[in-house]
């Protein structure tokens, strides 16, 4: 079981951006996703820098994936979308239908991303007669969703011809809107947002009246407040043949997560190192922000 | 362009078939669709009811079956197509494409239209679903700017439904899982948002509140008026300050935009409200229709009434409606 890097998704300066990903090679990840997948009017790096970026790491050895904007409203974005699909020498992930079309249409391999909505077997394998090499799971579903899609894809003969990735660490993205929620939080309109995004490294808190965390604003993104984790759940995924582990990259210390990730994939990390801001509900079929315990779990949780 | 209206319930329907409706859109009653409410939608065998009412006058009757199969209960996505073939529906209204893949196959005659919780908000992305499922109308999500609108509709191959009036979701469509975050039941999943059976009201010494999952959403002073709990728009806390952090409660209302709307080639407006009263229905659909039809009657010269105004206000969340994400001060 191989462990991927997940793109960025705060908002971080250049110099910040190549500090990080410098870092990174020295990790164990083996695939780097990277690119802009939340705003286009963050433009730190250019898209040209971007995959400019992306071939200097793919010299590293290690597999690297552009990642693709998720939600494309504007002419603007989609001709951004067409210069990354068309550089063919990297692989893409689609986070949206657009970039699917793209990719598909010049039949060039790609992943589909946490939000291409991919619920059940039989989408699965149309991505992958449109070209698709690997997939990642919707954030929402379980692992006894998952554990029933990849039997049927076994059981319509394609099983082998996809890889699966799990979202496995960071906090989760829940929603995309048109509104900046960082800009109205501080009284701006979105055209006039000053890219305030790059003064939040992990995002704004979002909390209840009672102080309950609940979300964190990422600009035109809604994030979970808690941190999915399922260093816990990582012997149930390799049992169940999933192929990839993503990180989502965090303001400190992803390098040390990735290396408790991959000390648990060999099967060497007995710890559980579960905090109260952490979460892993939807593995379970449960709210996604519930924490369940080892101790709480019983034969009967996994119902989807 | 078609006035498309929403019905949970027959009475609903005959509201809205009465009332000016071109098209009528249902649900069957279970989660293959987007307002899977308790007491809401039709069962198998009174939709053929709501069928003959809506044709022996002359209107269209569309089935959603919107939300996202998943793997344990395939066979009632299946079935709702089926149903939906059976009576010849003039249009399916999908989302998940394993549904379209299954309703292209089966039933390649059938008119098939992109719901917006397909979350398809641009041209490539439309001809993805016009190549694979042969779509013929795409619903578009409530997060495009009028300018936008009117990219996509330029080099759109299938024709446009956009929203005209109602609830405001302030997320892309079809990619919100805020609802499950807190509940474990998302529109994409069981076809719900921020479902009834976790919602509590409670008189507090600090007011009246109510919960989500026992999630505090809102907190209301006397006099203040206290809206559903939908969880977007609460009144949360960030860095030390309350307010509504991603949305006031607010209706979309766009009749000043029926003008260019047109102008832009959209094919329909739709009404959002499955899940409200016939009475909702009624008012609704009868102040769009004249609307519509003062301006098909002399477009030069279209202007809002004062009369349509207040009904409409009268049925908004909140009592304020907004032009949301078509204007760019909005977003």
């Amino acid at each position: 079981m191989k462990l991927s890097l997940g793109p960025v998704l705060f908002f971080w300066p250049k110099q910040r951006v190549y500090d990080f990903y410098e870092q990174m090679l020295q990790t164990s990840v083996d695939t780097i996703y990277l690119g802009e997948t939340v705003c286009s009017k963050r433009r730190e790096l250019k898209t040209a820098e971007w995959i400019e970026l992306a071939s200097y790491l793919a010299e590293s050895g290690k597999e690297v994936v552009l990642s693709s904007l998720a939600l494309l409203m504007a002419d603007s974005e989609l001709s951004s979308l067409r210069t990354l699909c068309n550089k063919a020498s990297l692989k893409i992930e689609a986070n949206d239908i657009s970039a699917v079309q793209l990719m598909s249409e010049q039949n060039l391999p790609f992943v589909c991303g946490p939000s291409t909505n991919i619920y059940n077997a039989r989408t699965l394998k149309l991505m992958q007669k449109n070209a698709a090499m690997r997939w990642v799971m919707p954030v929402e579903l379980s692992g006894h969703c998952l554990k029933t899609i990849l039997k049927e894809a076994d059981d319509l003969g394609f099983g082998d011809k996809i890889e699966t990735e799990v979202f496995s660490y960071g906090h989760l993205p829940l929603a995309y809107s048109a509104r900046c929620f960082t800009a109205r939080y501080l009284d701006l309109p979105k055209d006039d947002c000053r890219f305030s995004c790059i003064n939040y490294p992990e995002g704004v808190e979002v909390r209840s009246q009672e102080q309950q965390a609940l979300f964190n604003i990422n600009g035109t993104q809604t994030q979970s407040s808690s941190v999915y984790n399922l260093l816990g759940e990582v012997a149930e995924m390799q049992e169940m043949g999933v192929d990839m582990l993503r990180i989502s990259p965090r303001a400190d210390d992803t390098a040390g997560i990735i290396e408790r990730f991959k000390a648990a994939i060999k099967g060497e990390s007995q710890e559980i190192p579960l905090s109260n801001s952490a979460c892993n509900g939807y593995w379970y079929a449960k709210p996604g922000m519930d924490l369940i315990a080892e101790n709480q779990l019983d034969a009967g949780r996994l119902s989807c | 362009m078609d006035l498309v209206c929403p019905a949970g319930s027959l009475p609903a329907l005959k509201k809205a078939v009465d009332n000016g409706a071109s098209a009528v859109y249902v649900g069957f009653k279970d989660e293959t669709n987007a307002r899977h409410f308790s007491g809401l939608n039709f069962k198998e065998a009174k939709v053929q009811s709501a069928v003959d009412y809506a044709r022996a006058k002359g209107v269209k009757l569309y089935i959603a079956v919107n939300t996202y199969s998943q793997p344990d209960g395939w066979d009632k996505w299946q079935k709702a197509v089926d149903v939906a073939a059976g009576i010849e529906a003039d249009a399916l209204i999908c989302a998940d494409m394993g549904v379209l893949d299954y309703a292209t196959q089966k039933y390649p005659d059938l008119n098939l239209h992109l719901s917006v919780q397909g979350s398809s908000t641009n041209s490539e992305s439309l001809s993805f679903y016009k190549n694979n499922f042969n779509i013929k109308r795409a619903v578009l999500p409530r997060v495009l700017s009028l300018k936008q609108v009117a990219q996509v509709a330029k080099k759109s191959p299938v024709e446009l439904e956009v929203f005209a009036f109602g609830s405001l979701c302030i997320m892309a469509e079809g990619r919100c899982y805020l609802s499950s975050y807190l509940t474990d039941q998302s529109p994409n999943t069981c076809g719900a948002c921020s479902p009834a059976n976790f919602v509590r009201w409670q008189e507090t010494d600090e007011g009246l509140e109510s919960r989500l999952n026992e999630v505090l959403i809102d907190r209301y002073q006397e006099g203040e008026k206290a809206g559903y709990p939908t969880l977007c728009k609460g009144r949360f806390e960030v860095e030390g300050r309350v307010y509504h952090a991603l949305e006031e409660p607010t209706s979309l209302n766009t009749i000043e935009l029926i003008p260019d709307l047109h102008e832009i080639g959209i094919k329909a407006v739709k009404i959002e409200g499955r899940q409200r009263s016939p009475a909702y229905v009624e008012q609704v659909v009868s102040v769009w229709r004249k609307a519509l039809d003062a301006y098909a009657r002399d477009p030069e010269n279209f202007k809002i009434k004062p009369q349509w105004a207040k009904p409409l206000a009268n049925v908004s969340e909140g009592s304020q409606t907004t032009l949301g994400a078509y204007t760019r001060a909005w977003q």
